[in-house]
Order: C-alpha cells, then sequence, then structure tokens
C-alpha cells in the first residue's frame, strides 16, 4: 500500500500589502505518495516559493489543509511547527546555507541538536553514516571553504538526510551549480529516491525535472499541469553522456 | 537542546571570531579588573589605617583636664590641673568596663648620658601603663608595683633614645642617664614601634614610673591625664559614659557645670579617620562600576550586531527545527560566556593589579573575598541583562526572512 506524504488541500495564500490583499495562492490541490519524486516547477511569481514555504512548515496557509505523513499542520503552533520541521522534513537550499568555519561532520549534526531523543554518540555516528551516504567519508573535517558548491551542496543534502525524515524538500538546489555538478548532485538525487525517499523539488529549469517521477506546473497561483513523467532521464546517464571537453 | 550542547554551540561560535570575543570580553575585565583593584586600595588603606591606631592600642581611652573657667576666662586644658590620683582609684574601684587604669605624668626635657644629650619626652605610669599602650619590652625588665610606690629612680628607654645615647651600640642597661637634673637608672629598653599615623615618632619616649615624674621632676600632685583601657573596642562608648558620671561625681560638679575634663577614646579617632577612606572606596568602586556597565554594553553591541550577521544562520537552525527558545538561549548563553570569562579574567586581573600597585607603589592593598563576589556576580548579570535583548531578538525572527536574508 502506498503511503500519502503530502495531502493539500485547496490551499490559499493571501499576503496583506498596506490595503492591497496579494492572493499568492489561488487553491492547491495535490498529494503525494511515499517514494515519489515531485518537481514544482513554475516561472517567477507563479507562488513556487510561497508553496514551497508552506510545504516546508516556514509558513501557513490562509485557508485549506495540509496534512504532513498524517499531521494536520494548520493548526500546528510555532513551537510544534518547528518539531515537525525538525523530525519529518529535510531541506536543501539553493545557497547551501552551511555554518561558515564549521566541519562538514558538525554541520550535519546540527538538526540533530534539536532532536532530543538523540545523544551525543548516536548523532556523531548518524552524522558519519548520512555524509557516507552522500560519498564524502574522506571529508568529515572539512570546512566549506575547503569543500567545491557540489561537495558543499553534498553536505547539505547529508544533513538534511541525517534525521531520517519522511521528505526532502529542496529549493533550486541546483540553481547555484554548473551543469555536471548539477546532474551529480540530481544522480544523488535519484539514487536516494530509489532507496525510497520522498523528494519534493523546486526548479525552473525544465531539463533537470525531466530527471523526476512527475512534475507540478504551477501559473499564477495555481496548478497548471500535473503529469507523471513518463520516459524518467537517467542523471547518471545524463552525466555520462556530456562531452568530455565540458570538463575543464 | 542540553546545557552542555548549548555551551558547546556557543563556544564553537566564539571561537569562529576570537578577536572579536576577546575585544567584547575586554571591557568586562577592565570593568571587573578595576572594581577589585579599586576596592583593594580602599580596604587597604583602611585596614592599614586600623592597624596602625590598634597599634597605639584601640582599646585606649584619654582622660584629659578640660578647659576651666577661672575669673570669667576660660583658660587651656593643659594649664589646668583637675586630674588626681584619687581619680585614678575612683575608676579603678568603679568603671566596670575599663580593664586598666594608669595615671600619666610627663615632662619634656634633655636627656644626658655621660657627654651626648638629646631633647626627649618623659612619660610615667603606673605597672598597667605599658599594656594599655602596647608597649612591649625589648630588652631587661619593668618596674614595680613598690618602684611606682617609692617613686624609684628607673627608667625605660625607647629605641631613638638609645640610639642618641648610646650610638656606639653598647648595652644601656644598668647605666645612669640624667633626665634635666635627675638621675635615672635605665632598667629596659622597649620594642620599636615605628612613626605613627600622624608622623609623630613612637620610639622618642622615656618611660618611667609616674610617682618618679610627679615628685622628682615636675613637684606636683595633679596628673597631665589618665589612660585607660576599655574591656573591647565596643565597649569604647559605654565606659566613655561611666567615666564621665564618676568623675563628675569625684569632682563634685553640679548638674549645671560643665565637665571640668574631656574623655578621648580611640574608637572615635579609629572611626573618623576610616570613614574617610570608606568615602574613598565607594567613589573608586562606583568609578569602576560604571566602565561595568559600559563593558555590559559593549556586550549588547556586539551581540547584536552577531544576530544580524548570523540572520542566515537563524534562519537555518530554525528550519532545521530550532525553536525560539533555542535560539534565545543560545545566543544568551554566548553573552553569559563572555561575560563569565571576561569576569574570571578580570578577577585574576585585578588581583595581580593589586599586587603590582603594592609592590610597586607600596600601597597597602586589601583584596576582599567580598568584592570578587560580588563583582564576578555583577558580570555573570550583565552578561544576562545585556544578552538578553539581542538573543531575544533573534528568537523573534522570521525564519523565511531570515534564509533570504542578504
Amino acid at each position: 500500500m502506498t503511503q500519502k506524504i503530502l495531502e493539500i488541500d485547496n490551499i490559499k495564500r493571501e499576503f496583506r500589502m498596506g490595503t492591497e490583499v496579494v492572493r499568492a495562492l489561488k487553491g492547491i490541490n495535490f498529494t503525494v505518495t511515499a517514494g515519489e519524486f515531485v518537481t514544482i516547477m513554475g516561472s517567477s511569481g507563479s507562488g513556487k516559493t510561497t508553496l514551497l514555504n508552506i510545504l516546508g512548515c516556514l509558513d501557513k496557509p490562509t485557508s485549506g489543509t495540509y496534512i504532513l505523513d498524517g499531521t494536520n499542520v494548520g493548526n500546528q503552533s510555532r513551537n510544534d511547527l518547528a518539531k515537525v520541521r525538525n523530525l519529518k522534513i529535510g531541506f536543501v537550499f539553493q545557497a547551501y546555507n552551511l555554518l561558515p568555519r564549521t566541519s562538514a561532520l558538525e554541520n550535519v549534526e546540527l538538526p540533530l541538536f534539536y532532536n532530543k531523543a538523540i545523544n551525543t554518540h548516536q548523532r556523531r555516528e548518524r552524522a558519519i553514516r548520512a555524509l557516507e551516504a552522500v560519498k564524502l567519508a574522506e571529508r568529515l573535517d572539512h570546512t566549506p571553504s575547503q569543500l567545491s558548491g557540489g561537495q558543499q551542496q553534498r553536505v547539505a543534502i547529508a544533513r538534511a538526510l541525517v534525521n531520517e525524515p519522511v521528505m526532502i524538500l529542496a529549493d533550486e538546489a541546483t540553481g547555484n551549480l554548473d551543469t555536471r555538478t548539477s546532474y551529480e548532485i540530481m544522480a544523488l538525487m535519484q539514487e536516494l529516491n530509489q532507496q525510497g525517499k520522498t523528494i519534493v523539488f523546486v526548479t525552473h529549469e525544465p531539463d533537470i525535472a525531466a530527471f523526476s517521477s512527475r512534475t507540478i506546473m504551477l501559473r499564477d497561483g495555481r496548478v497548471q499541469k500535473d503529469y507523471f513523467n513518463e520516459n524518467v532521464r537517467s542523471a547518471k546517464e545524463a552525466l555520462a553522456a556530456l562531452p568530455v571537453s565540458d570538463d575543464y | 537542546m542540553s546545557i552542555f550542547n548549548l555551551i558547546r554551540l556557543a563556544l564553537l561560535a566564539l571561537q569562529r571570531n576570537k578577536l572579536r570575543a576577546f575585544l567584547t570580553m575586554l571591557g568586562i575585565i577592565i570593568g571587573v579588573a578595576a572594581v577589585i583593584a579599586m576596592v583593594a586600595i580602599g580596604q587597604g588603606s583602611k585596614e592599614s589605617i586600623q592597624s596602625q591606631l590598634g597599634n597605639m592600642g584601640s582599646n585606649m581611652i584619654t582622660i584629659m583636664p578640660a578647659s576651666n573657667v577661672a575669673g570669667g576666662a576660660r583658660l587651656e586644658g593643659s594649664s589646668v590641673q583637675t586630674l588626681t590620683v584619687s581619680d585614678v582609684d575612683a575608676l579603678k574601684k568603679r568603671a566596670t568596663l575599663l580593664s586598666a587604669v594608669s595615671p600619666v605624668s610627663s615632662s619634656r626635657g634633655q636627656s644626658i648620658s655621660g657627654a651626648l644629650n638629646w631633647p626627649t619626652q618623659l612619660q610615667g605610669g603606673n605597672t598597667d601603663y605599658f599594656d594599655i599602650r602596647k608597649l612591649t619590652l625589648q630588652d631587661g625588665i619593668l618596674y614595680s608595683e613598690s618602684d611606682v610606690a617609692s617613686a624609684a629612680k628607673v627608667c625605660i628607654l625607647g629605641k631613638t633614645v638609645v640610639d642618641n645615647l648610646f650610638p656606639s651600640g653598647e648595652n644601656p642597661i644598668g647605666k645612669v642617664i640624667r633626665f634635666n637634673k635627675i638621675p635615672l637608672q635605665v632598667i629596659g629598653t622597649l620594642a620599636p614601634k615605628g612613626v605613627s599615623s600622624f608622623g609623630q615618632d613612637q620610639d622618642d619616649i622615656i618611660v618611667a614610673p609616674y610617682t618618679t615624674i610627679q615628685k622628682r621632676v615636675l613637684a606636683t600632685i595633679y596628673l597631665q591625664n589618665i589612660l585607660a583601657s576599655a574591656v573591647s573596642e565596643d565597649a569604647s562608648e559605654e565606659a566613655v559614659n561611666q567615666i564621665t558620671s564618676i568623675l563628675r561625681e569625684t569632682h563634685r560638679l553640679r548638674p549645671t557645670d560643665e565637665n571640668n575634663f574631656q574623655v578621648r577614646t580611640m574608637a572615635e579617632l579609629i572611626k573618623t579617620l576610616s570613614s574617610t577612606s570608606s568615602l574613598l572606596t565607594v567613589l573608586l568602586t562606583a568609578i569602576a562600576g560604571i566602565s561595568l556597565v559600559i563593558g555590559g554594553i559593549g556586550i549588547m553591541n556586539i551581540m547584536y550586531v552577531s544576530v544580524t550577521e548570523r540572520t542566515r544562520e537563524i534562519g537555518l537552525r530554525m528550519s532545521i527545527g530550532a525553536r525560539g527558545i533555542d535560539i534565545l538561549l543560545q545566543f544568551l548563553v554566548e553573552a553569559i560566556i563572555i561575560s563569565i570569562t571576561g569576569g574570571l579574567i578580570g578577577v585574576v586581573l585585578g588581583i595581580t593589579t593589586s599586587e603590582v600597585i603594592t609592590l610597586a607603589l607600596g600601597w597597602p592593598t586589601l583584596v576582599s573575598r567580598s568584592s570578587i563576589i560580588l563583582s564576578f556576580m555583577v558580570c555573570a548579570l550583565t552578561g544576562v541583562f545585556f544578552g538578553y535583548y539581542p538573543a531575544q531578538k533573534a528568537s523573534r525572527l522570521d525564519p523565511i526572512e531570515a534564509l533570504r536574508y542578504e
């Protein structure tokens, strides 16, 4: 049986700017089941970021219900939302958002500090395992300034994985990377997805969306298109197909 | 998040900006060190005044003849003769708060030994005199009760007198010196006491039985003054009242008459002198306290800068599950660590400074435990107080805006 991870029902979000009301989301509906790799696409101003903030429990919808892994997020307090973010969501940002002058290992450990169930020993062990999963086992002690962009993003992915969330939420995670490194990151995402992780990936690049199993197109605060990708591109193959001359 | 993790996190954050953390601390370091050193100077001078006066006998009470009216003119106290040996006897018998009483008779004059002479003060008392004045023998013996009774021609020399009359270092004991024209046999020498806090040489003295001075030098039945010792420093004040009522009785004064004697205590003098240095301590501490507050404002300033600078970090922490309280505690603990570390360094520096002041300038200093505890507590509180507002600001940030902050 496939478990529903996200249930979005008629979500609306309005911002009040002085006397004007800006309606960023005008009623969004979709559900995501466990193990899906969803990309949310849309041009600038389509409500992508607003939706992402709501999905990430950083913001609450004006109306509509959002059920994440069986929990109705809409009626949670600020502190409860922090807990939901900690346990159920792994964020990956465009700008990596690693702590400067802090080792990769300590960066990955960070979410576990806010999880009371984890002790010091488990924290270290899980952080090392997460870094191994993103193939950075030899770089535990490197600080962000000693890592390339792709490596930094992999540390960020490890940080998202470390608390074993039900969903990884990526916000333009390849936006700051070149094509080759983007493909490497997407290959990693596909691998994690094959291991059963649910991934929601926000992007505006169509060739990145081609790696996902499903694409939701937003336009003007509404879902314009929601389709399953018939032939998912393999990021590994795409990587192999890249001309060697690109690699300098 | 556990307190251990909070401290670890805070230390990591401070480590990332060591110089800034140190400079922030510097305000607190200087503030605490200043408080401790200033209080040490104040306390030290107070302590040294007290010990010098205590050296003269902190329980000592002096009874002097007071101005009297003779034919409408007020006469100077020292020229008045009102105190007699019977007053001493009355005090000995009836004053319960006095542990010792001695009549005092004194005369300035020239002491002579062989070809050498020296102007000095001849002081006389009974056998309690040494006890009251806290004089101790260096060598020889004290005069006895029977010496006092018989007005024996014996004396005990202070160090300055010994140095001047016997400069070659021979033992003065057993020698006969003359005071004015009276020959006195030296039976002992006094241990040196040094210069008093009033600049008086306490060793420039010859002590003899008061009867000797009364009968052989001054030829009078009156006393220059009476020295007494209260049972304790605290009892001094009560003892003064007792003495006054006894002497008014023995002098047969009517209730409307003024006292024809005056009573002074050393405790009174100590209080007057220490109050000056207490005031000094308060002033110095106030100035030092201000520098502590400025140090606190420094912490607040840097914490605000730090919160602004780390807005993205705060946003990130919130997005991965930090609650407002977690962020608040993180910044608060950072501020407290800065202030407490600064406080500890300040305490060490303050104590060192006090030592250096004593060594280099010769000023007496006394580092009191209360000043250490107090200034340390104040700086810990400073950390909480001035760290709270920036920390609260951090905890109230909106994670969405914080994440997008450039």
